[in-house]
């Protein structure tokens, strides 16, 4: 029998006890109540019907945690991962894969079916969860609402999955609590009950504190800023604090810790892709193949966000400019102003750091963006990049925001893994990874000759880093995708590697013979 | 135009991969790196991940496959029969033969037997090769094939082989001929409390255990084993013989390179001939060097190795300087390293000093000497301990106390560990006023 046929069999050698089938059975119920409701099956007393289908999938996720980590020893509980179909890319795989895409495909685009209707009350689905949106917000629930239900759940649930699989890392316990905090508190609980502030004379859009723009893209589209302002002080703070997430807080607490202060510990999506994505985490593609089109895709979602959002801020600073203190050339030459600078710096500072198509790339975008603003300014061009604002929004939205980091992010998860968004396509991490490879004092330290370059590492790095492939060298992990999980150094046998925050000398150490060995090289090169 | 040298390699382990990339690093010599056991450098080390699916086969390969061709490395998967040193010739098993220049043995160990009655039955086995994972695989699938394994010899390969079946739920007998697990490198709490380990796991460990026989079934398979003084008969399935290993030079004791226990080499690798060079845990110093025993089988010598033999074989002729000994290894949960030399029991005046957690599995061991203090050596279970800090250490001769008195410099836990330095300071403290009453 050939080896390699060893793990991809798709057998498991370990079967479910019958306390965990009784569980699975519990939560499928519960999941399976929610599903006929958009059918409209449940009418009746649907706050009841709501209560025990959360109560039942709650019951069946910890109840079956419960049992799948209560009797272990402490250790890695990896057993198995590549035996098992979920996994391993088996049926069960391709199953929830198909499941969870055609949710999302549902939620962006059909949510009629979920029963979302016009100008009616909701039915389906979506009636299901009013009860809970009326006594949370004092508003019927919308296709939104629901998926903030089950977004929450799903963190908490397998968070708490995750809190028993880690309970003997203090690390991860606290990442995880962290996560779960913010999912619950900024994400869920506190823009409803924003909302129950909002009047007719006075109104605060949508807000979740944490989710910073680029990742939120929509943060300053009119709409928004006209929200904001019209709300008075508290709005015009909350846009200001808008505005300086991403150009203070994000690169004074990059420069702290990495970029996993936001990525790991606070961030909605990366929530999602450790606690019920945790299972699907050894699934991320680790080839150089694939980290070249990772660092094409994720940078080019960036310059499409950037461009997207100086055509929308301009185009509706263009209409009302007496209606702001900012008009539209100051805005169009500030962030001109902001770009020139940030890639001077890197030419002066950090030249050396980039690979010369990095460099070029990044001049090239630059100087497309200053003709094109700069044309747009003289009057030449009616629209700033040609076509018009809205367009460029609609296209970011349907292809970035809900194919890429909804149906393809998350419907994906059981088939590349847990971060695809995250690597692949989020401009959030790709600036707070610019930030975290050029000026952060966090790195992951190798442990002088121990490695055996035996690549758990490398295989349940979320992010398709090649974590191995420096610690056999003896080099410290500094790369912008990293996300500082820390699985890496939770799963090495032998106490190689190491997430810490040190003095930013230093940080990126090249040797051609590890600790342990004491020839003398410098005789060598002379 | 002189040709170009040819340096042949045989073995692609740790160390003729490394060796290989170092000499890629410093010339344009050509290389060849032969293996029969496998196309691809494979990490030995995780073959257990495979069977317990943490991993597949191909997350044991640290370099893709177009790594080799882009460093013009030449593979080939061969089995080596015969050197001929007269005519600087390899012979291959299927006839075909390959001329060098240079030639390095690095053919690695083979499982060490010891003539036990049955042990070449089938269901009997080591595990050292990709070729042993394949049958462990084939001979332990799961519970319902294998309802019983035997494991015979308390090392590092025995404790892992323990590990793996269990993540199968195959009950595991293990036979140990020391008085506690691994008492022969490890001192006695520390032994017991990795015993103990173990025992908690559900392993059956029988301790001053020998194997006296395997007997046989009606179809030549392995059906039970005799242990030595009790006579007592336990039926298996399977029996992993992991009394550690020895060299793999069969093929090479009918050429006119020396061997003993290994390929005999001087400090810069080479053999009594001269074009030859032997590397990794095949070879043997025909010379002593501190603690470390002539046969290095570790994962870090194979390298140093390589990296060291590639300075020579590039013109700067260098000699093997390991520096400090470490090493470190994984009893289940339990993580182990250990830097400087720690003996299981102290060398004449040198004492230890222990420290173990109340409820945890966590304890540290160290050797100094008594009369100057000199810090000689630390083991370190279930705390993550720092190399750098360690090497600085010893290169600095410092004393057990400043180690004691600096332990969170030391520390390598992930962020929010617990850390255990005041409970170790406070034994140590406790312990010095004993010394001195």
């Amino acid at each position: 029998m050939a080896i390699e046929n060893i793990s991809v069999t798709g057998r498991s050698p370990e079967s479910f006890s019958l306390q965990q089938k009784a569980f699975l059975f519990i939560g499928f119920l519960g999941l399976f109540l929610a599903l006929i409701s958009v059918f409209n099956q449940l009418e009746n007393n649907t706050l009841g019907w709501m209560l025990l289908s959360i109560a039942l999938m709650s019951l069946g996720i910890i109840g079956y945690a419960r049992e799948l980590y209560k009797a272990k020893e402490p250790g890695i509980k990896n057993d198995n991962v590549f035996f098992k179909s979920l996994t391993n890319r088996g049926i069960w795989a391709y199953a929830l894969g198909i499941f969870l895409t055609g949710f999302y495909v549902v939620l962006y685009f059909y949510p009629a079916y979920l029963g979302l209707n016009d100008n009616t009350e909701n039915t389906g689905l979506i009636a299901f969860f009013d009860p809970l949106s009326n006594w949370l917000s004092g508003n019927p629930a919308s296709q939104w609402f629901v998926y903030g239900v089950f977004y929450t759940l799903a963190v908490l649930l397998f968070g708490i999955k995750f809190l028993w699989k880690y309970k003997n890392n203090k690390y991860q316990r606290i990442r995880t609590f962290s996560v779960l905090f913010f999912q619950l508190g900024f994400a869920f609980l506190i823009p409803e009950f924003m909302a129950r502030l909002n009047s007719d004379k006075f109104a605060l859009p949508y807000y979740d504190l944490k989710n910073i723009w680029p990742l939120n893209y929509y943060n300053f589209e009119q709409y928004r800023v006209d929200e904001f302002i019209s709300a008075g002080g508290v709005g015009v703070a909350l846009l200001v604090f808008g505005v300086l997430s991403i150009l203070v807080i994000t690169p004074f607490l990059t420069y702290k810790y990495g970029k996993r202060w936001y990525c790991s510990w606070v961030c909605g999506c990366g929530g999602l892709a450790e606690t019920a994505g945790d299972s699907f985490r050894h699934l991320s593609d680790k080839s150089i193949k694939s980290w070249k089109i990772e660092r094409w895709m994720v940078h080019l979602v960036t310059v499409f966000v950037v461009i997207m959002t100086m055509a929308v801020v301009s185009s509706y600073l263009g209409y009302e400019s007496e209606k702001y203190w900012l008009s539209q050339p100051v805005f169009l030459v500030g962030s001109s102003v902001l770009l020139i600078l940030i890639y001077a710096w890197v030419l002066i500072y950090r030249k050396d750091s980039f690979n010369k198509d990095a460099l070029l790339a990044g001049g090239g975008f630059l100087l497309a963006i200053l003709i094109l603003v700069g044309l747009h300014l003289l009057g030449w061009t009616q629209n700033l990049f040609f076509i018009e604002a809205e367009p460029l929004r609609s296209s970011y939205g349907f292809l970035i925001g809900s194919i890429f980091s909804g149906v393809i992010g998350t419907g994906f998860y059981p088939i590349l893994g847990n971060r695809v968004w995250c690597r692949f396509g989020c401009p959030m991490a790709a600036i707070l990874g610019f930030q975290q490879r050029l000026f952060s004092k966090f790195r992951i330290t190798t442990n002088g000759g121990q490695c055996i370059s035996c690549g758990n590492c490398s295989v349940y790095c979320e992010m398709g880093i090649d974590v191995r492939a420096y610690a056999q060298k003896g080099e410290n992990i500094v790369r912008s995708s990293c996300v500082g999980c820390g699985i890496c150094a939770s799963v090495c046998p032998r106490g190689v590697l190491k997430l810490e925050n040190e003095s930013p000398k230093n940080r990126l150490n090249e040797n051609e013979i590890l600790l342990g060995n004491d020839i003398d090289l410098k005789q060598y090169t002379k | 135009m002189r040709a170009q040298e040819h340096i042949v390699i045989i073995g692609n382990g740790i160390a003729g991969t490394t060796l290989a990339r170092h000499l890629r690093k410093n010339s344009n010599k050509k290389i060849s790196l032969i293996s029969d056991e496998s196309p691809y450098f494979f990490s030995r080390t995780a073959l257990m991940y495979v069977y317990m699916g943490h991993m597949k086969w191909k997350h044991l390969q640290p370099y893709e496959a177009s790594f080799w061709k882009k460093n013009k490395i030449e593979l080939i998967q061969k089995r080596v029969r015969a050197v001929e040193t007269d005519s600087n010739r390899l012979i291959f098993q299927d006839q075909t033969s390959i001329t060098y220049n240079q030639l390095v043995l690095a053919t690695g160990s083979i499982p060490k037997k010891f003539g036990w009655p049955g042990q070449e039955l089938r269901g009997v086995q080591g595990l050292y090769s990709k070729q042993d994972l394949e049958l462990l695989e084939q001979q332990a699938p799961s519970n319902q094939v294998c309802k019983r394994a035997v494991i015979v010899g308390g090392g590092l390969i025995g404790v892992e082989l323990a590990e793996m079946l269990h993540s199968r739920n195959i009950p595991v007998t293990f036979l140990v001929r020391e008085k506690q697990f691994w008492n022969t490198i490890l001192p006695e709490h520390s032994a017991s409390l990795i015993t103990n380990h173990i025992l908690n796991h559900g392993i059956d460990l029988k301790r001053s255990t020998e194997l006296k026989s395997i007997l046989p079934s009606s179809q030549n398979r392995v059906k039970s084993i005799l242990t030595k003084d009790q006579e007592e008969e336990i039926k298996c399935d399977l029996v992993g013989l992991t009394t550690g290993v020895q060299p793999n030079i069969e093929f090479v004791k009918p050429s006119k390179i020396e061997t003993d226990t290994g390929i005999l080499i001087d400090a810069y690798f080479k053999t009594n001939v001269s074009n030859v060079y032997a590397i990794g845990d095949c070879a043997e110093r025909n010379y002593s060097l501190g603690y470390r025993p002539k046969v290095e089988s570790v994962w870090y010598t194979g390298r140093i190795m390589g990296e060291t033999l590639a300075q020579t074989l590039c013109g700067n002729p260098t000699t093997y300087t390991p520096g400090h000994w470490f090493n470190s290894a994984k009893f289940f949960a339990i993580e182990y390293q250990t830097y400087g030399w720690v003996f299981s029991t102290p060398k004449k005046g040198n004492v230890h000093f222990y420290w173990k957690h109340e409820n945890e599995e966590k304890a540290i061991e160290i050797e100094y000497e008594q009369s100057t203090g000199k810090f000689l050596g630390i083991n370190t279970f279930g705390i993550r301990l720092r190399h750098e800090f360690f090497n600085e250490v010893l290169n600095k001769n410092r004393t057990a106390d400043y180690v004691i008195q600096h332990l969170s410099k030391a520390n390598f836990d992930p962020e929010f560990f617990a850390s255990y330095e005041n409970q170790i300071q406070k034994k140590w403290q406790q312990d010095s006023n004993l010394h001195t009453n």
